[in-house]
This record gives C-alpha cells, structure tokens and sequence, in this order.
C-alpha cells in the first residue's frame, strides 16, 4: 500500500487526537491531509518522535497520542521500544510505516517489538487493515506497535506553508487548551 | 557507598521546589540516590531510559504538554545526547533543565573518565548552553531555582553540573 492511502484511511482517527509524526514524507503527507493544531510534525532528530510522544502520553492521561514512525527513525532510536514497553501508556499507540528503504529490514521491527515486551503488536499490509488494527488498538487502551507495510514512494513536494516554531507553538497552546479543560 | 545522601536529598527537595513531575534518567553511580528518591515519590514519573537521546524527546514532550521536567544524566550521556539537544532543544526551542554529573573533572582517579571531563564544558560553551556549578550545599536551591527560570525565560537548555565536592563522600 502507499503509505499516503494509509494516512487517508486512519485520518479520521488522527483528526482529533494528539499526533507526533517524524519528518519527511509521513509529516508532508499528513499535512497535506489537513493540519491540525494538535498535529506536531518533528522535522529533524530522528528517532525521537516515539520518546516525544511517550513523554505527553505519560503526563496527558486524559488524553490519546499516536506517533507515525518509520522503520529508518526508529533504527535510530531502537532502545525507545524498551522503554515504551517498560511503561506502556496505554493511551499511546506507536504506528511504523515501514517501507524498508533505508534498510532491507523485512519485518524486523515486529518481532523487535514483540522481542522488546511491547503488549500489542500487528502487521498490516493494506489501507482496510490498518484501520481495523488502528481502531482495536485505541479501543483496548493498551500500548500498541503496529507495523505497516509501504512502499518507498514519497510525496512530489516536502513543501510544507508551517514554520516549525509556528507548530511547535501552536502545539503546545492546544495542549494547554486540552489541560486546562481536563482540569476544569 | 560513598554517594552523598544528604546533597541527593538536598537536590532532589530543590527539585520538587521547582514543580517538576517527570525525571528522566540513566542509571549512573552518582545519581543512585535521586534516582532511588525519584523512584520511591508517587507523585513523580520517572522515565529510566535506555540511552540520554530518548530524555530529550521525553522532556521535549513533557515540556509542550505543559509539564516541568529535569534529565539526569552523566557527562558521557550529555555527550551521547548532542545531536537531540541541538537538533529538537535548540531547535524547537524547548527549555531543559540538565542536571550532569562531572566525572572526570578535578580529583577524578579513573582514568577512563577524563577524557569526558576535559571536553565537558568546551562543549557546553560551544553550544551555548549556560553552566552552573553546584559544589556548596548552601547553593543547591537557589541553584537549580535559577537554572530553570533562564531556561524557562530563554527556552533553552541549561546544565547544571554536578561536582565530586556535593556528591562523593571520600
């Protein structure tokens, strides 16, 4: 599947909950899906966008994030499994698109992740899957990998109309928004 | 174990006086104390980590969900964690509030750890991340109170290093 026909069918999903995403063709295509203020797209340190994620997850109880990972970030950042596993929020759910591009990793990180004790793991291969296994994961309120199979065909343009402290500003005054209505 | 509990106890009350909720941290013989304090405090979270890089994307999130947050690490971890710290902290702006063991400085018998030492600061400087020393007990407070206002107020990261002298107990 095109990893943008997966965006498309777990959009709605996306549209209201807190979503990290790394850089690239993940957060270009998504933006071009509709932005959202709650929608933060990490440009750059690769690999991190699961510790972000893991980090409001862990201070937002209140409230659901999905990280949109990728098989090359989360190479750089494999410990990141065991420490998701070592916590695992369950308000958070970690999705790998893996086109296995940077390296020819043919499930790898599935069984990393099973390997590394996080409770719920799946593999998906089409639009219809992914949904189906976006919407159990967030309906059994358990920390979940799911690894989603993509080609390794990218967007025509990475042109994104968000200065990146735009959206990092933007980002945390809808959080603070959230906050402040869990509170009240 | 020659760790100071007292100077631990007095870092971690300053720590708590400073409204944070979320350490992260990697296990590291000077921080043994905190780390247990951290550990044994229901109303702390804390993220033991697998290296120093996943503390800054833990903090990065915490910071914009509106939460305070400290990294404890050792000046290795610092070192490990450069290219976070300047490609989301620096970048994005997100303030850190450092808390760095100096091993390998003044007093340092294990030789495997000077090399550390002797770049810990250069690289600090290069950076442009503020120092400051915690060495008199009296200072702790005050110290870590001021660190993470200049972090706050510039969203910034600052390091404050932690020296044998309020540590080690020899």
């Amino acid at each position: 599947m095109l990893r943008e026909e997966a965006l498309r069918a777990i959009y709605p999903e996306l549209e209201q909950r807190i979503v990290v995403t790394i850089m690239g063709a993940v957060a270009a295509e998504l933006y071009t899906l509709g932005h959202r203020p709650n929608f933060f797209y990490l440009e750059h340190a690769m690999g991190l966008a699961s510790s972000m994620g893991l980090g409001i997850a862990l201070v937002m109880s209140e409230e659901q994030v999905v990280v949109l990972d990728g098989d090359g970030s989360l190479l750089m950042n494999l410990g990141t499994l065991s420490t998701l596993a070592r916590y695992r929020p369950g308000n958070l759910l970690h999705i790998v698109f893996d086109n296995e591009s940077l390296l020819s990793v043919g499930g790898f990180p599935t069984a990393t992740a099973t390997a590394a004790g996080v409770p719920r793991t799946a593999l998906v291969r089409s639009p219809d899957e992914l949904k189906a296994a976006a919407d159990e994961a967030l309906a059994s309120a358990t920390l979940t990998t799911i690894v989603a199979k993509v080609e390794a065909v990218g967007p025509k343009s990475f042109h994104m109309d968000l200065p990146l402290l735009e959206n990092r500003f933007q980002f945390r005054r809808e959080l603070e928004a959230r906050r402040t209505q869990h509170a009240g | 174990m020659p760790v100071s509990v007292t100077n631990s106890r007095l870092i971690y009350d300053a720590l708590k006086a400073c409204d944070v909720h979320l350490i992260s941290a990697l296990p590291e013989t000077w921080l043994v104390h905190l780390i247990r304090m951290a550990e044994d405090d229901p109303d702390m979270t804390l993220v033991r980590i697998a290296k120093e890089e996943e503390a800054i994307g833990i903090s990065a999130g915490a910071h914009l969900a509106g939460v305070s947050s400290a990294l404890l690490m050792q000046n290795h971890g610092f070192l490990a964690a450069i290219n976070p710290i300047v490609s989301l902290a620096l970048l994005y702006k997100i303030p850190l509030l450092m808390l760095i063991s100096y091993r390998g400085h003044m007093g340092e018998k294990d030789p495997w750890q000077t090399q550390g030492g002797l770049v810990t600061e250069p690289l600090l400087r290069a950076l442009g991340i503020p120092i400051w020393h915690l060495t008199d007990p009296q200072d702790v407070a005050r110290r870590l109170r001021d660190a993470q206002t200049l972090a706050h107020a510039a969203l910034h990261p600052v390091a404050v290093l932690l020296s044998r002298e309020l540590m080690w107990e020899d």
